[in-house]
């Protein structure tokens, strides 16, 4: 039960109850959809970056508990940022998601809530969709909708 | 004698055929609810897998040597087995496969690229799984046919009305699944091949799901063709089979070339083989069939009529139970189903729901169930289901209803 409240930790709950940032920003200057076939879960989100800094993201879309968190978490943790420093976050944030369980963690201030998701292998594509699709957001080529298969 | 029949169903003594059944899941006894993904599979099946290879391992159809003909009486006779519990005409009508998606491409790839042309039109329904619906979308993007899509109510019963207005003579072909995987509807597979037969249309039926819940009679149904899977069927993974009327096989072109499914080679003229080997190039899974075979011989002994008799109480008292919990509700409600069941919870999304009853030890299936256009035509994104079978008893949907209970207390 304890890796299970890990996992599900009030933060969590809290955050798929009343996501932040869920809206549509328009016009936006990046627009992406993301999906994971699997189970369903779908969202887009919508970046404005100007001069290499992303002033504004939101998110819109369905899923389980895990992924709305951890886009909601997202939203918060690179709003204010450069693409560069989001790109950064996005590699430390999926060494967390994907290190094996005890070994030493990366220092990420409030997405630490998703280090629980390791314990659960099936889990971390859910928590890695949106920072998926925030990189295929920020990347120069144009993408088609990113999925997590 | 269907009431004697059901009281006298033993699944204390078919649970103890299975080994995994008594294994235990993060630390509480399985519950395995995951059926319509796969079933597990009884010691006569895994006795069969490590007999075949401790003392009949050799090549089928190919050597005058002792083992090789052991081997291939075993093949055959596994061949012959599903035969008679398909009610096939004869063995050949059998062909192996991988699984029923191999079965159903078989059928697009060779009949289908044969008699399907230009403005031809292709019947699927909208409880289709992926697997009988991306080959007739293929074949149909290859010959500028058609795919059209006989609709369903919202509670997953199909609407035979609408059925009967697109069959026409340009229906070519429907391809109609017995069983859905997603909903857990029975379709009435018979009246539909009737009324398909009547336009002229040539029909395949997907019972991959129907297989293992309930008595298939082939020649009954009067089908063209049928797909099964043998992992469902509480055989090994890797086999299947596709049932086909012995004149439209042998009307068919070959696909897949190799050895075993030509009479003869030279580099200007190849021939092939008659039915079933005609469509079983290369080494088949030879194991695999024997298995296969003997899954088949154990339902029998169990009979289907009997196992579903059973499954029919066990869906009653889940749908009962499953109704009782609060914020529930059940996706799939047509008058006749089999033991699955589909559902959603308030606030509460399937992927989160099957993790958190996973560590009660109750594996369900969450997600789309490869059923994508189920959910898009119910708007919902996902479900959890669980899909029983013959070895489940009450206790394990009370089990479910107690973690489903404890997922609710998680979620506040």
């Amino acid at each position: 039960m304890s890796e299970l409240t890990d996992l599900y930790q009030e933060v969590i709950l809290d955050h798929n109850r009343r996501p932040h940032n869920f809206r549509v920003i328009d016009p936006a200057t990046a627009k992406q959809e993301g999906y994971n076939p699997l189970c369903g879960d779908r969202l887009t989100l919508y970046l404005t970056v100007e001069d290499g800094v992303i002033k504004d993201v939101a998110f819109q879309g369905s899923g389980c508990a895990i992924s709305k968190a951890s886009a909601s978490l997202m939203t918060d943790a690179v709003k204010g940022k450069t693409v560069a420093e989001a790109r950064s976050l996005f590699d430390r944030f999926h060494q967390m998601i994907t290190s094996p369980p005890g070994s030493a963690l990366p220092e990420l201030g409030k997405l630490s809530v998703l280090a629980g998701v390791r314990d659960f292998p099936t889990r971390v594509k859910c928590a890695g969709l949106a920072w998926h699709t925030l990189k295929a957001a920020v990347s120069e080529q144009a993408a088609g909708p990113v999925t997590t298969e | 004698m269907t009431m004697a029949i059901a009281i006298s169903f033993d699944v204390d003594t078919i649970r103890a055929d299975f080994p995994i059944l008594a294994s235990s899941v993060h630390g509480k006894p399985l519950v395995y609810l995951d059926n319509a993904a796969t079933t597990q599979k009884p010691r006569a099946v895994l006795d069969a897998l490590t007999e075949y290879y401790t003392s009949s391992n050799a090549n089928v159809h190919r050597g005058v040597h002792y083992l090789s003909g052991k081997a291939t009486d075993q093949y055959e006779q596994a061949r012959a087995s599903i035969a008679r519990f398909l009610g096939a005409a004869e063995p050949r009508e059998i062909v192996f496969t991988r699984n029923a998606t191999e079965s159903i491409n078989l059928v697009a790839q060779t009949w289908g690229r044969a008699n399907i042309k230009a403005g031809d039109e292709i019947l699927v329904s909208a409880i289709e799984h992926h697997s009988n619906i991306v080959p007739w979308y293929m074949l149909a993007a290859e010959k500028g046919a058609a795919l059209r899509v006989i609709p369903m109510f919202d509670s997953g019963e199909l609407d035979l009305e609408a059925f009967a207005r697109l069959l026409t003579s340009r229906t070519k072909l429907v391809a109609i699944s017995a069983l859905s995987n997603a909903l857990g509807t029975v379709t009435p597979v018979a009246e539909i091949i009737r009324q398909a037969h009547a336009a002229g249309a040539v029909v395949v039926v997907d019972g991959a799901q129907a297989a293992y819940h309930m008595p298939i009679d082939v020649r009954a149904l009067d089908c063209d063709f049928f797909a099964v899977t043998g992992h469902k069927l509480y055989g090994p993974t890797g086999i299947g089979v596709l049932y086909g009327k012995a004149a439209l096989l042998e009307a068919m072109p070959p696909w897949m070339g190799g050895g075993d499914m030509i009479a003869s080679v030279t580099f200007e003229h190849c021939t092939w083989n008659v039915i079933p080997n005609k469509f079983e190039a290369g080494t088949p899974d030879i194991a695999g069939a024997i298995g296969l075979g003997v899954a088949v011989e154990y339902v029998s002994r169990i009979g289907m009529d009997r196992i579903q008799a059973y499954e029919q109480e066990l869906l009653a008292y889940g749908t009962d139970a499953l109704r009782q919990v609060e914020g529930l509700r059940i996706v799939g409600t047509a008058p006749r189903k089999a033991s699955i069941l589909s559902f959603v919870m308030d606030n509460i999304h399937p992927h989160d729901l099957g993790t958190i009853v996973d560590r009660e030890g109750v594996a369900i299936r969450t997600g789309q169930h490869c059923a994508q256009p189920v959910m898009d035509r119910l708007g919902i994104p996902a479900t959890a289901r669980a899909s029983l079978a013959m070895y489940n008893t009450r206790q394990e949907i009370d089990a479910l209803v107690a973690a489903l209970h404890k997922a609710r207390k998680v979620f506040g």
